[in-house]
């Protein structure tokens, strides 16, 4: 296996996460809801994939586990912002860490547990081609779900009904209420979908990246997912760039020092985070004071009839 | 000598105290942890350290611990909070805690402090740490002769001193026994994200390193190291259950007899603010099982562990030659001083590489 190889493979782990996670914000947000909960949605995934996997032996049952955490930790947030109409922000700061907390309370009996990790594909003939092989035919589950999940919410926000009714809500929750669409129903539906990605990718860290559990292992991912959604502008299309574009430096600012280059790395570190501001600069930039890519009614509340 | 006076003062003192027991309860002690306390590492080993103390002392104190204590400012709320509640010892267990747990002592002047790994001390604030680098001279021996490739890699969280003379320790025991030894080293920035720890653990294996160290606290790089068949050291704690077949030793960090050793001494009044700082020969510094190697580097890391006990093996044993090739400054006589280590901020030679923002 040749180093560029091994590194293309590491930037498709490091970034699959960050995807999965943004992707669904993402639709949440088009929705108009502004759920800051990601990583703690993402933590109960990780902790409860990895439950699931253990009591079960099967990474895929592990991984409808994490799926189902995150939705249930949405679930709470739904119920809050949606139904009692509490603020956003701060319910979904309330939502990490009550994940964090919980899911080091539900995941203290397996620290240190093993389990098997989510086998890779392996197609004969197709996986063993040089270079292409392994980066094409050879990843797990969770890659190859990541990338179908942006393909579909792509096309069901800019090619169905349904999606351009979810974009309305987004951008503004009272003309559409105002048309007879169901302002309430699709966010609740959109905050599900969010938590569920959330979960997923929280169950790729102990099932696929590091095949272990220990509390608080999402180290920060979800909120580098809220901060892609941002990054790609609402897009999905810029969110696969974005999302990858951060596994990138991630990995190369590593080898970078193994190669002792002699960058100082607390530079590297921040390499990620000075690409996603000069980005934002650019984008505003380019759109002129036409006003940001926001949906307008973003993480506002909406009661029906008031 | 020391060993039996300390249970004797005890027990008079025992006598003294329970006297005035009915109105005087068990003295409270309190800590302070950084991480969760199933964190397999710094923090885990922490409270391994407190259910020891309440073992040997549980009939005569109480303890309450809070996990998940960030550092900086936020730390100071948690230490007062124990200080109001009645506690007269408290153990503040990271770096971080320094000026908080100072800035809480001075408000607060019975109670005493114990702050780990700082060097700023008050009349109530003593520190205590231990002689890791020791423990990591050792895995440098061990490193040195399993290598195949002659690379190292090492995963290192900040370039503190504590980390830096890590790292000179291991090169310096790897130099022992192979001159041309060579370490990679990748800086992470942070002591705990098993995820970045594992993308480092592989471009370390990725750019040619078949033996894996760190001084970051999640056993990520020991899986990776499994998975790709090469060997890795633990870090903090025995991580043998994470590479059954990878691991050749871990630095295990024993806290235990000093929290004993400290309440006692505040139990009896003999406690005094001391800059406490114990390697493999008080025990505050352990080494797992040598495993995954030959009997004759079993044997040399074994008669390296018994050398640097009895002080026959220092090991920044002078001279000390910088990265330049010229001996740097010998302040201890024959070897470094502790001062010298613990505020080390060089490389030795054969460390190919730059201190990250030097």
């Amino acid at each position: 296996m040749g180093l560029l190889e091994a590194i293309i493979l590491s930037v498709i782990a490091a970034s699959t996460p960050l995807l999965l996670a943004a992707a669904g914000e993402l639709v949440v947000e088009r929705a108009g809801v502004l759920n800051l909960g990601v990583e703690g949605m993402m933590i109960m995934g990780a902790a409860c994939g990895f439950v699931g996997c253990w009591l079960t032996g099967s990474a895929f049952i592990g991984a409808l586990f994490g799926i189902a955490a995150g939705m249930a930790m949405a679930a709470v947030f739904a119920l809050m912002t949606l139904g009692l109409a509490v603020n956003q922000v701060a319910t979904g700061l309330a939502l990490t860490i009550l994940g964090v907390g919980l899911s080091g309370l539900i995941g203290a009996g397996f620290v240190g547990e093993r389990i098997t990790p989510a086998a890779a594909l392996y197609i004969p003939y197709l996986t063993d081609i040089p270079f292409i092989g392994r980066i094409l035919f050879g990843q797990d589950g969770f890659v190859y779900a990541s990338i179908a999940l942006v393909i579909g919410i792509w096309w069901f926000l800019y090619r169905t009904r349904n999606g351009l009714i979810l974009r309305a809500i987004g951008d503004s929750h009272t003309s559409a209420h105002a048309l007879g669409y169901r302002v309430l129903t699709v966010r609740w539906l959109a905050v599900l979908f969010g938590g569920g990605c959330a979960g997923l990718a929280g169950a790729f860290l102990p099932l696929a990246y590091t095949p272990f559990f220990i509390p608080g292992m999402t180290a920060g991912r979800g909120w580098i997912a809220l901060a892609l959604v941002v990054f790609a502008s609402w897009r999905p299309g810029r969110l696969v760039a974005g999302a990858y574009l951060f596994g990138a430096v991630t990995i190369l600012q590593l080898h970078a020092q193994a190669f002792g280059l002699g960058i100082p790395s607390q530079l590297m570190t921040a390499m990620p985070y000075l690409a996603t501001i000069i980005v934002l600069v650019l984008l505003s930039r380019a759109r002129g004071t036409s006003g940001s890519a926001a949906p307008a009614s973003l993480g506002m509340v909406f009661v029906p009839d008031r | 000598m020391k060993k039996y006076l300390i249970p004797m003062a005890a027990a008079l003192a025992l006598a003294v105290t329970s006297v005035g027991a009915a109105a005087q309860s068990k003295l409270k002690v309190g800590f302070i942890y950084l991480g969760p306390i199933g964190d397999l590492g710094w923090t885990y080993m922490h409270e391994l350290g407190r259910q020891a103390l309440v073992k040997e002392l549980g009939d005569k104190i109480e303890t309450t611990y809070l996990e998940n204590v960030s550092e900086g400012p936020d730390s100071e709320r948690s230490i007062e909070q124990l200080a109001r509640t009645g506690h007269q010892l408290i153990f503040t267990t990271s770096f971080g805690y320094m000026d908080p747990t100072i800035r809480v002592a001075k408000k607060y002047p019975k109670i005493k402090f114990e702050h780990a790994t700082g060097y700023k001390r008050a009349p109530n604030v003593g520190t205590y740490s231990g002689r890791f680098h020791e423990g990591r001279y050792i895995q440098g021996v061990i490193a040195g002769k399993m290598s195949k490739t002659g690379t190292l890699g090492y995963i290192a969280s900040f370039p503190i001193p504590e980390v830096i003379a890590g790292i000179n320790a291991t090169i310096l025991g790897a130099q022992s026994v192979n001159p041309n030894i060579k370490v990679k080293i990748i800086w992470v920035n942070t002591w705990f994200d098993p995820g970045k720890e594992a993308d480092a653990a592989k471009a370390l294996v990725d750019q040619g390193a078949d033996i894996l160290m760190q001084h970051t606290d999640s056993p990520a790089a020991m899986q990776v190291a499994a998975q790709r068949g090469i060997l890795a050291f633990g870090q903090d704690s025995d991580m043998i259950k994470f590479g059954p077949k990878t691991q050749l030793t871990s630095i295990i960090n024993n806290w235990g007899p000093y929290y004993i050793r400290a309440t006692k001494a505040a139990l009896d009044g003999t406690w005094k603010p001391e800059d406490t700082w114990d390697g493999l020969k008080e025990k505050m510094v352990l080494m797992a099982d040598y495993t995954n190697m030959p009997d004759d580097v079993k044997k040399l890391a074994q008669d390296t562990e018994a050398a640097i006990t009895n002080g026959s093996l220092h090991v920044f044993k002078c001279p000390v030659l910088g990265q330049d090739g010229k001996p740097v400054e010998c302040k201890g006589g024959a070897n470094l001083d502790n001062g010298q280590i613990l505020g080390m901020n060089f490389y030795v030679k054969g460390i190919d590489d730059k201190i990250p923002g030097k």
